[in-house]
């Protein structure tokens, strides 16, 4: 029999789970702000740049060298109509780095995120304080999770409820890393957005006092197979918002390039189009390989469990589809015509069926699976 | 896969290829069938298979399937008689077996072997062959640069050369030296053919994973048996409640071992609010024979720690309690003495008993009723079981008597008793009213008919017994395929070129051109690699910076972009993301 329940630590998890749900709150509000303020601050540094290519004729400073179709389109760095251009969605071959690094030097000064989403020079005041505030968020949404682990005297992710909460946890945490090395703050109201429902979704739909597991959860394999699952699916969350992003700036791009108002300015913070698609393809990568861990152990797991290795049960039968569409998105990386818009659908698809696994099958369908804590 | 290729300008084959395609219309029969294998051997046709395979498997996680739970397929299709029937025509309860399903997944790997194997040819060959020759135009490929070695450096154009390659081979990469002694000698290089080679492991070993899952589905079997606290189980057919042979099974596959249930004990929650009195451990203690005269071996049994047995696996999938009863028959006789084992129908235990006495005389007897472990009863009179623990245990029947039905042969189902040629003889509506037992109580029947008595209660387990061969061969194919999909990944599959030349005025120039094959974000990052090492080895002074670059003595870079400046290139693009590079 495991650990003694500790009531006391359950209920200091849950009010720390409020905690940082309120400090990502504050956190996201930053986000927002620094959304607006730089999507203003940008369209002036662009009314400016305008004005002087009236007055300047306007000369191409040097046309790049196309190797991978990608780079056509590179003149003046401040000319940012053109500039987005770079890499158009449909592009029949992939570029390599330098390709996809031109796309983004060529954007021009204003950029927040350029291609390889590094830190660009200029500080963004209301951008910092939203990290700060992300980190302390995490930090106290640590602390929930800790509490409620020794509170169970076990893994945090028994049910549902502790499912959401720490996979809030590891979304964010996984969001805060990546920032470390790339500048991706731009998704900031998106990743932090979604912790706070998550959280939220736990407390009112889903709460469930600290408890033992059923004899069914307790193997090490949930400590394995289910820190996989909720590991790799925080890395889908950041390319499914990067694709949905990387579909409304080719949309812009195609809409400006064809001469058409930019209705979307805060876009401007957002990196190009091929850029995203470049990015999410090697997040989705290693996600990838982490869900065919999560596949292949859910299967020893079933094996040691219920004595068959796999059984199409209905949870099953979603991970194998989740896994089939990322392996079609790439792929459609691979295949001529897939690239860019098509594969951010994909991408797209296969996070919505990661969604579905998680909650309409967890709590509507009926399996061997369904022990989750409701 | 031809799709692939075709967009590789540098491989010749596919263009004939695709000039075979393009030419089809006329080629006849022949050419037909080789068109449609080309198509199913496509790039796209796979990736509109895998879709397809994904869409396809959604309906099994829709529909109640048969294989896992028969009598709810039977129970959906009578609660929706309008459309139930035109379901089960479709297929749609047994997707994963339908044939729609299966013409998707076999077309898949048809096509599967299609890609692999020719691939599996031309990246042989091409391991063996020598890097493609020297663009004539370097400063076209994706990275581009150029050096200047000092004419005081003594360095020939030949031995720059030579000395480049000895470098890059030490980088792993296999290089060819071109025109050593002409007056722009050049090298070709290549690496990362292991990205090619986890490619083909991991598609072949998917067909490997199908191919074991096939295997232990013809030469497997598995059953169930209930065992109450004192059975033993004899691995024999006629051991089994029930059993679920292989296409290819044969009953002299079952190595009669034995194993029996010694104890049973389950640990309820007793801490949590909420979950108050739900088990949260099973421990079933068994005592196993591998071989009839074989020494006995104390094991424990528990969910998620099978015991394996004989070849087999055992697993503890249900329990549940078993009423100890005695039924006397009118002459006095013991009819019927044991354990009943109690079917689940609720929460806490509440289980459903029937009892068949076909040995009384001079009728037949059967009882249904029900047992709580921990009787109450609402103020309505519904009786309910309070707690799964055995603390109000109670056996409530209703009796009847007559002909069984069961001297025909025709197989019945213990858990139900068919009263139809039946004649009550206890129940709640009749004037002797029904019968309520708790341990070491009896009862004696109306009529004479005999006495039924409570002796006690015991734990049953429910064990499922699996022997699956294809699965270990399963899970090696399996790990070969997350290997294979690492390396195609991660490993970067790359070409280099170097020509040098000799200026008039005695320096030695130097370009370089890198390509990747596929998808390479490091490549830039490798061509900075290089250029540092060629540097070193050649002891020219290189920088930091681009610009301090251009104006340095002996260097000169000229990027193939104007805005691909050195201080970029030079800085590692290794991200939080990065995978390893492949050295
Ligand atoms: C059982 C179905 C299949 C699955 C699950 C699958 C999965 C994958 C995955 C995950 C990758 C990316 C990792 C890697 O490069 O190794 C991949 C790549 C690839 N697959 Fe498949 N595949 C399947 C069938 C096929 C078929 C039928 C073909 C040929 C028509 C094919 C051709 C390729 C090619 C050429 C690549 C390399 C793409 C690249 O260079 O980026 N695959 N496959």
């Amino acid at each position: 029999m495991p650990f003694a329940i500790n009531e006391t630590m359950g209920q200091y998890s849950e009010l720390f789970m409020l905690l940082a749900a309120g400090t990502y709150t504050v956190a996201f509000i930053a986000f927002a702000w620094d959304l607006a303020k730089s999507s203003k601050a940008l369209r002036a540094v662009d009314l400016k740049a305008a004005q002087t290519e009236q007055a300047a004729a306007k000369v191409p400073v040097g046309a790049g060298v196309g190797t991978a179709g990608a780079g056509a389109a590179s003149s003046a760095g401040t000319d940012r109509t053109e500039s987005h251009l770079a890499g158009p969605a449909g592009r029949a071959e992939r570029p390599t780095s330098s390709a996809a690094k031109q796309a983004g030097d060529a954007s021009g000064a204003g950029q927040t995120a350029d291609a390889d989403m590094r830190y660009a020079a200029e500080r963004r005041a209301p951008a910092r304080v939203a990290v700060a505030l992300t980190v302390l968020g995490v930090l106290i949404h640590a602390a929930g999770v800790i509490t409620r682990a020794l509170g169970a005297g076990r893994v945090p992710w028994g049910n549902m409820y502790e499912f959401l909460t720490t996979g809030a946890f590891v979304a964010v945490a996984v969001f805060l890393l990546v920032l470390i090395r790339r500048d991706l703050r731009f998704l900031g109201t998106f990743v932090v957005g979604l912790a706070i429902i998550m959280l939220v979704a736990a407390s009112v739909a889903y709460w469930t006092p600290v408890g033992h597991l059923v004899p069914a959860l307790q193997s090490y394999w949930l400590i394995i197979h289910v820190s996989i699952a909720v590991l790799s699916s925080a890395l889908f969350t950041l390319t499914f918002a990067m694709s949905a992003l990387q579909l409304v700036q080719a949309h812009r791009q195609k809409t400006v390039a064809a001469g058409g108002a930019d209705k979307l300015g805060f876009m401007r913070l957002v990196p190009s189009a091929l850029s995203l698609e470049n990015l999410s393809y090697r997040i989705n990568a290693i996600a990838f390989i982490g869900w065919t861990f999560t596949l292949m152990f859910g299967a020893i797991w079933a094996e040691k469990a219920w004595g068959r290795f796999w059984g199409w049960d209905t949870k099953e039968v979603w991970t194998f589809v989740i896994w089939v569409v990322y392996a079609g998105y790439l792929h459609a990386r691979a295949t001529r015509g897939w690239t860019g818009t098509r594969a951010a659908w994909l991408s797209i698809v296969g996070y919505l069926c990661v969604i579905f696994n998680f909650t309409i099958v967890n709590q509507f369908f009926n399996g061997l699976h369904s022990y989750s804590g409701l | 896969m031809s799709e692939r290729v075709k967009s590789n300008k540098l491989s010749p084959a596919p263009v004939a290829a695709a000039k075979a395609e393009a030419a089809l219309p006329v080629l006849g029969p022949v050419g037909m069938l080789r068109w449609a294998w080309t198509q199913l051997t496509s790039m796209r046709t796979a990736l509109f298979l895998l879709l397809l395979l994904a869409v396809a498997a959604v309906p099994g996680s829709l529909f109640p399937q048969r294989p896992a739970n028969p009598s709810i397929v039977t129970q959906y299709i009578k609660d929706n008689p309008d459309y139930g029937k035109l379901l089960d025509t479709l297929q749609l309860y047994d997707v994963y077996s339908s044939a729609w399903f299966s013409a998707i997944y076999i077309l898949l790997f048809i096509s599967l072997i299609g890609c692999v194997v020719p691939r599996a040819i031309a990246h042989y060959k091409a391991m063996r062959s020598q890097p493609p020759r020297t663009p004539k135009r370097l400063s076209r490929l994706p990275e581009y640069g150029t050096m200047v070695v000092p004419a005081d450096a003594g360095l020939p154009a030949s031995d720059a050369i030579r000395s480049a390659a000895g470098l890059l081979r030490k980088r792993g990469y296999r290089v060819e030296v071109r025109d050593d002694d002409g007056a722009r000698p050049s090298l070709g290089a290549e690496r990362g053919f292991l990205k090619e080679v986890g490619n083909l492991v991991f598609h072949t070993s998917l067909i490997g994973v199908l191919v074991s899952v096939a295997a232990g589905g013809l030469f497997g079997y598995s059953g169930q048996r209930i065992l109450v606290e004192g059975d033993t189980f004899v691995n024999t057919l006629v051991g089994y409640d029930q059993f679920t042979p292989g296409t290819n099974f044969q009953s002299s596959q079952l190595q009669p071992y034995s194993i029996q249930l010694d104890k049973f004990a389950v640990t309820f929650d007793r801490e949590s609010r909420g979950k108050f009195g739900q088990p949260i451990d099973f421990t079933a203690n068994v005592t196993t024979k591998e071989n009839p005269d074989a020494p006995a071996k104390q094991e424990v049994l528990k969910v998620n720690d099978p015991v394996t047995l004989g070849g087999t696996s055992i697993y503890l999938t249900g329990n549940g309690y078993a009423p100890v009863v005695t039924v006397r028959d009118g002459a006095g006789n013991v009819a019927m003495q044991g354990p009943v084992v109690g079917k689940l129908q609720g929460e806490n235990y509440y289980s459903s008993v029937v009892i068949k006495v076909p040995d009384a005389k001079p009728d037949q007897l059967g009882f249904a009723g029900f047992f709580l472990p921990t009787a109450f009863k609402t103020e309505e009179g519904v009786s309910f079981s309070g707690d799964p623990e055995l603390i109000n245990p109670q056996l409530t029947l209703n009796s009847f008597y007559g002909d069984l039905g069961l001297d025909d042969g025709a197989p019945q189902n213990v858990f139900e008793l068919d009263v139809k040629d039946l004649t009550p003889l206890n129940a709640r509506n009749l004037d002797a009213g029904g019968i309520t037992l708790a341990p070491g109580m009896s009862y004696t029947l109306p009529d004479g008919k005999g006495t039924i008595s409570f002796d006690g209660v015991k734990r049953y387990v429910g064990v499922d017994i699996h022997h699956n061969p294809g699965q270990l061969y399963a899970l090696i194919f399996a790990l070969l395929a997350v290997g294979g999909l690492i390396i195609s990944l991660y490993v970067n599959r790359r070409r280099v070129w170097v020509r040098t030349g000799a200026h008039e005025d005695g320096r030695t120039m130097v370009e370089y051109g890198l390509l990747a094959r596929g998808e390479d974000h490091r490549l830039a990052a490798e061509a900075a690699a290089i250029r540092k090492l060629l540097a070193d080895e050649w002891q020219i002074p290189e920088s930091g910076s681009g610009d301090d670059a251009e104006s340095s003595a002996g260097i000169q870079q000229t990027p193939s972009r104007q805005d691909d400046n050195g201080a970029d290139s030079v800085s590692t693009p290794a991200g939080p993301t990065g995978p390893k590079k492949d050295q």
